[in-house]
């Protein structure tokens, strides 16, 4: 009996057919089903793994690992504000509130009619133009509130996304120094010329002699990296660009992909060339979703112009060609195995290492996987040479450092930097003229206190990809603590015992200082949860995620201390708050339906509050709110 | 023996194979390193981490490091049972662990671990989620309660039933235990009792019904013997209180 297909079906097929039916696409694929519906129905979950032959639970699977991937239904208007601590130092959390009550939609549930959400999202990588936040995976940039009251308007009329005014769209590049990578003028196709004139040996002694490591923050050394996937036995190999910069704080390789596009896909090509792979990926995180038709369009002009494809500058057998796979809100998909895992289409969890990508990489063959910049970087030292890069930065670190400078300062942006650079420089440079810490390099960085602004940004001092987030003298601390530790109780795989359930402990300790229940006892088991996840966890997420809680710990003593109960020990169970149910119940909230303590925690924290000089955090006017 | 190429555990010389785990060295060489998602007659997972060594200072999960030779592995350290006994914590507030309630308790080899590890209490903060139990199926039940993620069901019932009975979904915290069924329920599937995923599980998550408090407390499995001379459940025959199929 021939059953006439749905309308899911055909428009499921049409789909798996343009990704031409293979499993390594299904993430894209499940990308544009939700793009049609708004939301992956299990049905239209069992018709994506009908179209490919994949079991519905490796569909499922993935579809519920990330974010950007919805198995409840969401509304046709998907609004994300970005909920790093950059955003919300420029009142996101306000704004978002604001919204909600304009639309009059509570945070990330769908409006009765289905028409719109409003939730929140980690980092979108548009911390030198916040508050930002994503609609329909697209950013939007320098929100405030006439433009959310347009915006709600645009919605109320269900005008499409393609008449909203484009500037509310505009992601501006703010670099604001240059050096031998943004300064210099690169003309398309020379590092390819470089390498069929001098032969892929003398390119990579240039970038041995270059000194050049992985600027995404972990810093191994290139050359030796390229070498061994050389070496590497196996026909097939490729070349993976990790541009999933999900490090909150960090937008270099944003501003990379948009006006240097050209000199990364060069790099790319070189490293092709290299190592003889003639497939090339760039993995861009899903928040740079509006990256990527522009970004099509530069492959299809280097198509045009010989520079990719087959016999590139007519160089028989130099083959090599760029896709580009969009990830969908996922930081730990920035672990090279996870990216790996990821643009196989599967949801991203580390792999076991060893076996490295360098040998066992996309589909098991030896791969290199670097970082955008990186790449940028490599082309310019196949055209200049690798002593005219090694001429700037430290000895153990060549070159320069883009950093994406955020925060409390007056001229938030891209400064590049040859390596070595102290903190107090950059400070003086982005106009933070009261800086009372820094968070260096993410949330999984170092966090810094004054006492350390004449340290270096390098490998040997203070490594970093490239995240530098500024907190002025009226900020607490432990906001931006309390932020992370709930970043990545969110970004956590699930995998491993430590990272997982670790987290959330994190987040749960961090909270209960923060909101002044907190004793010393506390503290000490920061630190150790701390030491068990450092130690155990299975990739460098868990094992990085307590560093800047542990550090300001050190740094900022006084920011914790003055938020403890005197007592050196506080259940974790309230049992005032415990009977807030029966007063509601009851009707009740008089002095007399309190426990007879004076030191009740909302009375002691009042005190606090108005004891202290800073203005008020919003959760603290949420508590204050909260009192009779 | 002349020639092998050894590593040493606390001080103890063990040979080994190319391509073997420390972990695959040291059960060959009778030295027990505590463990949960591992299970010889599987590749290794790695997600538990509690048989995590030190490996010349560094942290590592024994299952998934390779062996290599003059390494300085220390696992029975001070240091090194201080972190397991933080994972197995861990693993007991995430879930729900009512011991004393448990028709596993004394043949429950995270309990045996634990034990062993010297964890007393899980002093962490109770998270007291929110999970079912599934009787559906005639002759098992599954109690989420006590699901530590391991996958050994996932991975038997895929990889040596041929079933692909279990799954997990979602991420983080949220990561949980599910059937594949449209229905959730393990009645709806082929699950047998006979089947290799009922045999694996280091929990109290899958019973078998009807041959519940077949000993009493005191006289179970780990009640005899420690974990290190029992070894683990799974390899154990049910007659004598484990859970392989006799």
């Amino acid at each position: 009996m021939l059953v006439e297909p749905s309308a899911l079906g055909l428009m499921v097929n049409a789909v798996v057919q343009r990704h031409g039916g293979l499993p390594t696409r299904l993430l894209q694929i499940l990308r544009e089903v939700q793009d049609s519906l708004t939301w992956l129905s299990p049905e239209a979950m069992d018709a994506v793994a009908d179209a490919l032959g994949l079991s519905p639970d490796k569909v499922r699977r993935v579809a519920e690992f990330y974010s950007f991937l919805y198995t409840v239904p969401r509304g046709s208007y998907d609004i994300l504000f970005s909920d790093n601590i950059t955003d919300r130092m420029l009142g996101s959390r306000q704004l978002l509130r604001y919204l909600c009550d304009k639309l009059d939609v509570g945070i990330g549930q769908p409006r009765a009619d289905g028409r719109v959400t409003v939730g929140i999202t980690s980092c979108t990588g548009m911390c030198d133009q916040g508050p930002a936040a994503l609609v329909n995976g697209y950013a939007l940039t320098a929100l405030d509130k006439p433009r959310l009251d347009r915006i709600a308007d645009l919605v109320n009329q269900l005008v499409p996304l393609a008449e909203w005014p484009r500037e509310y769209f505009e992601v501006t590049t703010n670099i604001r120094r240059a050096d031998i990578l943004l300064g210099r003028h690169f003309a398309d196709g020379t590092a390819l010329r470089a390498v069929l004139k001098r032969g892929p040996q003398a390119i990579l002694e240039e970038l041995v002699k270059s000194g050049l490591r992985g600027q995404g923050g972990a810093g191994f050394k290139l050359a030796l990296k390229w070498r061994s996937c050389r070496d590497a036995p196996g026909e097939v190999k490729y070349v993976v660009c990790n541009a999933d910069e999900g490090e909150p704080g960090t937008f270099k390789d944003r501003v990379l992909m948009q006006e240097y596009a050209d000199l990364v896909f060069e790099g790319m090509t070189l490293c092709g060339r290299v190592i003889s792979a003639k497939q090339g990926f760039v993995y861009l995180r899903g928040e740079y979703r509006y990256l990527l038709e522009p970004l099509k369009a530069t492959l299809q002009r280097r198509r045009e112009i010989g520079l990719l494809g087959k016999n590139i500058l007519g160089e028989p057998g130099f083959d090599f060609d760029i896709d580009i796979h969009l990830g969908a809100g996922s930081y730990v998909c920035g672990e090279e195995s996870a990216l790996i895992e990821s643009l196989e289409g599967k949801h991203g969890v580390p792999r076991i290492r060893p076996p490295f990508p360098t040998t066992h990489g996309y589909l098991n063959k030896p791969t290199v996987v670097n970082n955008v910049e990186t790449f940028a970087v490599t082309a310019k030292i196949a055209t200049e040479g690798g002593a005219w890069f090694a001429s700037r930065g430290t000895a153990e670190s060549k070159g320069t450092k883009l950093l994406s400078v955020s925060g409390d300062c007056e001229r938030p942006g891209i400064y590049e930097y040859p390596f070595g650079v102290t903190v107090r420089r950059v400070l003086e440079d982005c106009g933070a003229r009261d800086a009372q810490g820094i968070q260096m390099a993410g949330p999984a960085g170092h966090t810094l206190s004054a006492k350390q602004y004449d340290r270096r940004i390098c490998f040997d001092d203070l490594a970093t990809g490239g995240s530098f987030m500024v907190f002025a003298k009226h900020r607490d601390i432990l906001d931006g603590m309390r932020n992370f530790a709930h970043f990545f109780v969110h970004e956590s795989c699930g995998f491993c015992t430590p990272c997982r359930v670790g987290t959330s402990l994190l987040c749960d300790l961090v909270d209960k200082v923060h909101t002044g229940h907190g004793a010393r006892a506390d503290l000490d088991e920061i630190r150790r949860l701390g030491r068990i996840m450092k130690a155990g966890s299975h990739c460098g997420l868990g094992q990085t995620a307590p560093n800047s809680v542990l550090d300001s710990l050190d740094q900022f003593p006084e920011a914790w201390m003055r938020r403890l109960r005197s007592t050196n020990y506080e259940p974790a169970f309230d049992l005032d708050a415990a009977l807030g149910e029966a007063r509601r119940l009851s009707g009740r909230d008089d002095p007399g339906a309190h426990l007879p303590d004076e030191q009740s925690d909302l009375v002691r924290l009042a005190q606090l509050l108005a004891d202290q000089e800073t203005p008020l955090s919003d959760d603290e006017r949420n508590l204050l709110g909260a009192l009779p | 023996m002349s020639g092998e190429p050894t590593f040493t555990i606390d001080d103890q010389p063990i040979p080994f194979q190319d391509g073997q785990t420390i972990m695959e060295a040291a059960r060959a060489a009778g030295v027990y390193i505590p463990h949960l998602c591992f299970n010889p007659e599987f590749a290794p997972h790695g997600s538990c981490r509690v048989c995590l060594v030190k490996v010349n200072g560094r942290a590592q999960a024994s299952c998934t490091t390779p062996a290599a030779a003059g390494q300085v592995v220390q696992s029975e350290t001070e240091d090194v049972q201080e972190i397991r006994r933080g994972i197995l914590e861990m693993l007991f507030v995430e879930g729900n662990h009512i011991c004393p309630a448990c028709e596993k308790s004394g043949a429950c080899q995270l309990q045996a671990v634990a034990y062993y590890v010297g964890m007393l209490a899980p002093h962490f903060t109770y998270f007291y989620p929110q999970r079912s139990i599934d009787a559906s199926h005639p002759d098992a039940v599954i109690d989420f309660n006590r699901c530590i993620l391991c996958e050994l069901c996932v991975r038997a019932s895929r990889d040596f039933d041929g079933k692909n009975v279990f799954a997990v979904q979602n991420r983080g915290i949220r990561a949980h235990l599910v059937i594949n069924t449209p229905s959730g329920k393990l009645g709806a599937t082929t699950f047998s009792i006979t089947d290799k995923a009922a045999q694996v599980c280091p929990t109290g998550a899958i019973l078998i019904k009807n041959r519940v408090y077949e000993s009493p407390i005191g006289r179970r499995l780990y009640d005899r013997q420690a974990v290190n001379v029992v070894g683990d459940v799974a390899q154990v025959p049910e007659s004598e209180g484990g859970r392989r199929h006799d």
